[in-house]
């Protein structure tokens, strides 16, 4: 027999998303088509019965994503994509899936805002929206892509950490990597890990939902198991019934950040190129890192010794790893495509050991690496 | 007040499609409400044809609002008139099945449950078309659109059409019509009435489009009459007090003829099994006979 050799398939940043929830294990979809994201709906409704999973078209994006809480709670992994007005309306629900700890993934393929905005240009405007788009202090977990191939990755991860934190998770794309295609080779099933809720050990009549068994996340029992499972919104003691006494207000509070930030060894991922001597750092995440990555490039051909650093996760923002560098790269140029809302973060992270220079666009244009290069070159 | 100017307040060189039922119905809707006129529209094909990069079709004062809000949006402009004793001003809504029968519903229930003098019109192309043809609450049982895929097990969109006329009769609104592109006398008449009535109005206008439901840009409006012909889209009026008035179709035509001609319903015609299929869209048909007297 002749072998084939596997030259991989081109495909497109969101059917990558669609495909990479499918290998993740995802049985349920609920959404609203929206441009640049609608992409992940149309895959999603015709290949999620293939596998005896479920899509529903809801009837706005408050429905997709509570439609998403409802199948999860009762024992679904799900998912649900929107771009940036859908991702406003949905941040109720993205509370309570916080609040009640609700593991699902949510997509948003940014696009130009506010409010309807640049239909259908790429942005980076909802990066802080991410971070602080729901009310109250919460924590959250938001990681961005940067390839095709990369999406794919990331929605598996995506998932893997919403189950094993019980947490929403955030795949925050730009209109660019959803709509690119690229060619790529995915990884066969069982190539990578995919991780499943942690289940109770105990029986119903020892069961609390949200009692921590000492690793900050409780077991999770599905509805209908068997299990009593009050679940709500308010804050609740670990039985799941509501309580506003202050020391248990704290108590939950202090959990709900800590599962996250005892395991940000696990959480936190980025790509670092040609840093070790490099004397000026570019700062840039999902799209825009592509072009950053080009400038390097242009700038070492230059003889000027730049690196890149590339979030992978963005919330929690990675500041102990970016403060390794900046001990002794005094310069730092952050390009976005938005008026500026990472490099706040970045700011914070040098404390004043680095000089930090935004380079940004808000036109529903790309930054190009000449910018970029110019940008540096200004800088140094 | 309505207005006997003989003027298409839809301004010439919009980006509507050859042969799109919601242009027809917009210029067909703008012509019996006049200049002195505030329209408001959810987020749709009629918002984007309607206002490329600076250009405008709108001889009246129009906004795009979002996709879930114009009935609260049109509320707050209601308001202001009558705040500013603005009494003569005609009010009306423009918002697809989309903005309606799904992401906008709470707001057009608030809207009629506060008995605001709005005429809101929803032109019906039964499906989000602007994004892409997707299904919507309205779109007919059986059609493929592309998160209704059609294939070996699946025969389509498996919920039926909401009833939105009901429902906003329920609300114990002023007026509620039913209208088609295919008969322009019956649609502007309705407009007309419904403007010169005090307090929340809808009318429904089916609006068939060539690109999502697959039919040739020359047929829309055979297409339009045949929905109508076959019993499938019922035209009425309902007005407070009054017998409900219905459009009678002297021939009453198969639901095969009205399904053939439009590749959303194709699959129906390739496998033996989707003849039940057929028959309970007829049997659908014959309700709406029955029931209407049509």
């Amino acid at each position: 027999m002749t072998e084939v050799k596997d030259f991989g398939r081109l495909m497109q940043g969101n059917e990558a998303c669609a495909e990479g929830a499918l290998a993740a294990g995802t049985k349920f979809f609920a959404g609203y088509p929206i441009t640049p994201s609608t992409e992940i709906a149309e895959i999603l409704a015709e290949k999620l019965p293939q596998v005896g999973g479920k899509f529903i078209q809801m009837e706005d994006e408050i429905g997709g994503m509570a439609a998403v809480i409802g199948a999860s709670l009762t024992g679904l992994k799900s998912i649900t994509a929107t771009s940036g007005p859908g991702f406003s309306l949905k941040q109720e629900n993205l509370g309570f899936a916080v609040m009640a700890e609700v593991p699902c993934v949510v997509v948003n393929v940014q696009r130009g805002g506010p409010s309807t905005g640049v239909p259908t240009s790429p942005a980076q405007g909802d990066v802080m929206q991410a971070r602080w788009g729901t009310h109250g202090d919460h924590p959250i977990i938001a990681l961005t892509p940067v390839s095709v191939k990369e999406t794919y990755e990331l929605t598996i991860k995506a998932f893997n950490l919403s189950e094993k934190f019980r947490t929403p998770v955030i795949l925050l794309m730009d209109e660019v990597i959803g709509h690119m295609r690229e060619r790529v080779q995915l990884p066969k099933q069982g190539e990578f890990e995919v991780v499943e809720r942690k289940k109770p050990q105990v029986g119903p009549e020892q069961y609390y939902p949200y009692r921590d068994d000492g690793t900050g996340v409780p077991p999770m029992a599905s509805f209908g198991e068997g299990y009593r499972h009050h679940v709500t919104g308010l804050v609740h003691d670990e039985t799941g019934f509501p309580s506003n006494k202050p020391e248990m207000v704290k108590k939950v509070l202090d959990r709900l950040h800590k599962k996250i930030s005892d395991h940000l060894d696990e959480i936190i991922m980025a790509e670092e190129t040609n840093l070790e001597d490099a004397e000026v750092m570019i700062f840039a995440y999902g799209s825009v890192a592509r072009s950053a990555k080009k400038a390097v490039n242009i700038l070492r051909k230059n003889g000027v010794k730049a690196g890149l650093f590339r979030p992978i996760t963005i919330w929690p923002f990675p500041s102990t790893k970016l403060q390794e560098h900046f001990n002794r790269i005094k310069k730092v140029v952050v390009p976005e495509m938005n008026m500026g809302q990472l490099v706040g973060e970045v700011e914070r992270a040098a404390a004043g050991k680095s000089i930090v220079t935004p380079l940004n666009r808000y036109d529903g244009e790309l930054i190009t690496p000449v910018e970029i290069v110019e940008k540096v070159q200004e800088v140094l | 007040m309505a207005s006997q100017e003989r003027i298409n307040l839809l301004a010439p060189g919009h980006r509507a499609c050859p042969g799109c039922g919601a242009a027809v119905a917009l210029r067909q809707i703008l012509r019996p409400l006049g200049r002195n006129t505030i329209a408001v529209s959810a987020t749709g094909c009629v918002e984007t044809f309607t206002s490329p990069y600076d250009q405008s079709s709108w001889e009246v004062p129009w906004m795009h609002s979002l996709f879930e809000n114009s009935g609260a949006v049109a509320s707050g402009v209601r308001a202001a008139l009558d705040v500013q004793g603005e009494k003569d001003v005609n009010l009306v809504v423009i918002s697809g099945d989309g903005g309606t029968f799904d992401i906008g519903m709470g707001a057009l229930s608030g809207m009629l449950e506060r008995k605001d003098n709005v005429t809101y019109i929803c032109y019906d192309n039964e499906a989000y078309m602007n994004t892409g043809v997707q299904r919507s609450g309205s779109t007919p049982h059986a059609a493929a659109t592309t998160t209704t895929p059609s294939g070996k097990k699946s025969y389509g969109k498996i919920e039926y059409k909401k009833d939105v006329p009901g429902i906003v009769w329920a609300h114990d609104a002023e007026y509620v019509a039913t209208a088609s592109i295919a008969y322009p006398q019956d649609l502007m008449r309705k407009v007309k009435k419904a403007n010169e009535i005090y307090g929340p109005k809808y009318i429904q206008v089916h609006t068939p489009c060539c690109i999502g439901w697959g039919f040739d840009a020359s047929k829309t409006i055979q297409v339009g009459k045949l929905a109508v012909e076959t019993g499938l889209v019922p035209i009425y009026e309902m007005e407070k007090g009054q017998p409900v008035k219905v459009k009678k179709a002297a021939e009453k035509k198969p639901i095969e003829e009205y399904l053939k001609v439009q590749s959303r319903f194709k699959h129906l015609f390739k496998e033996q099994e989707r003849d039940e299929v057929i028959k309970e869209l007829q049997a659908i048909c014959n309700a709406n006979i029955e029931h209407f007297g049509i």
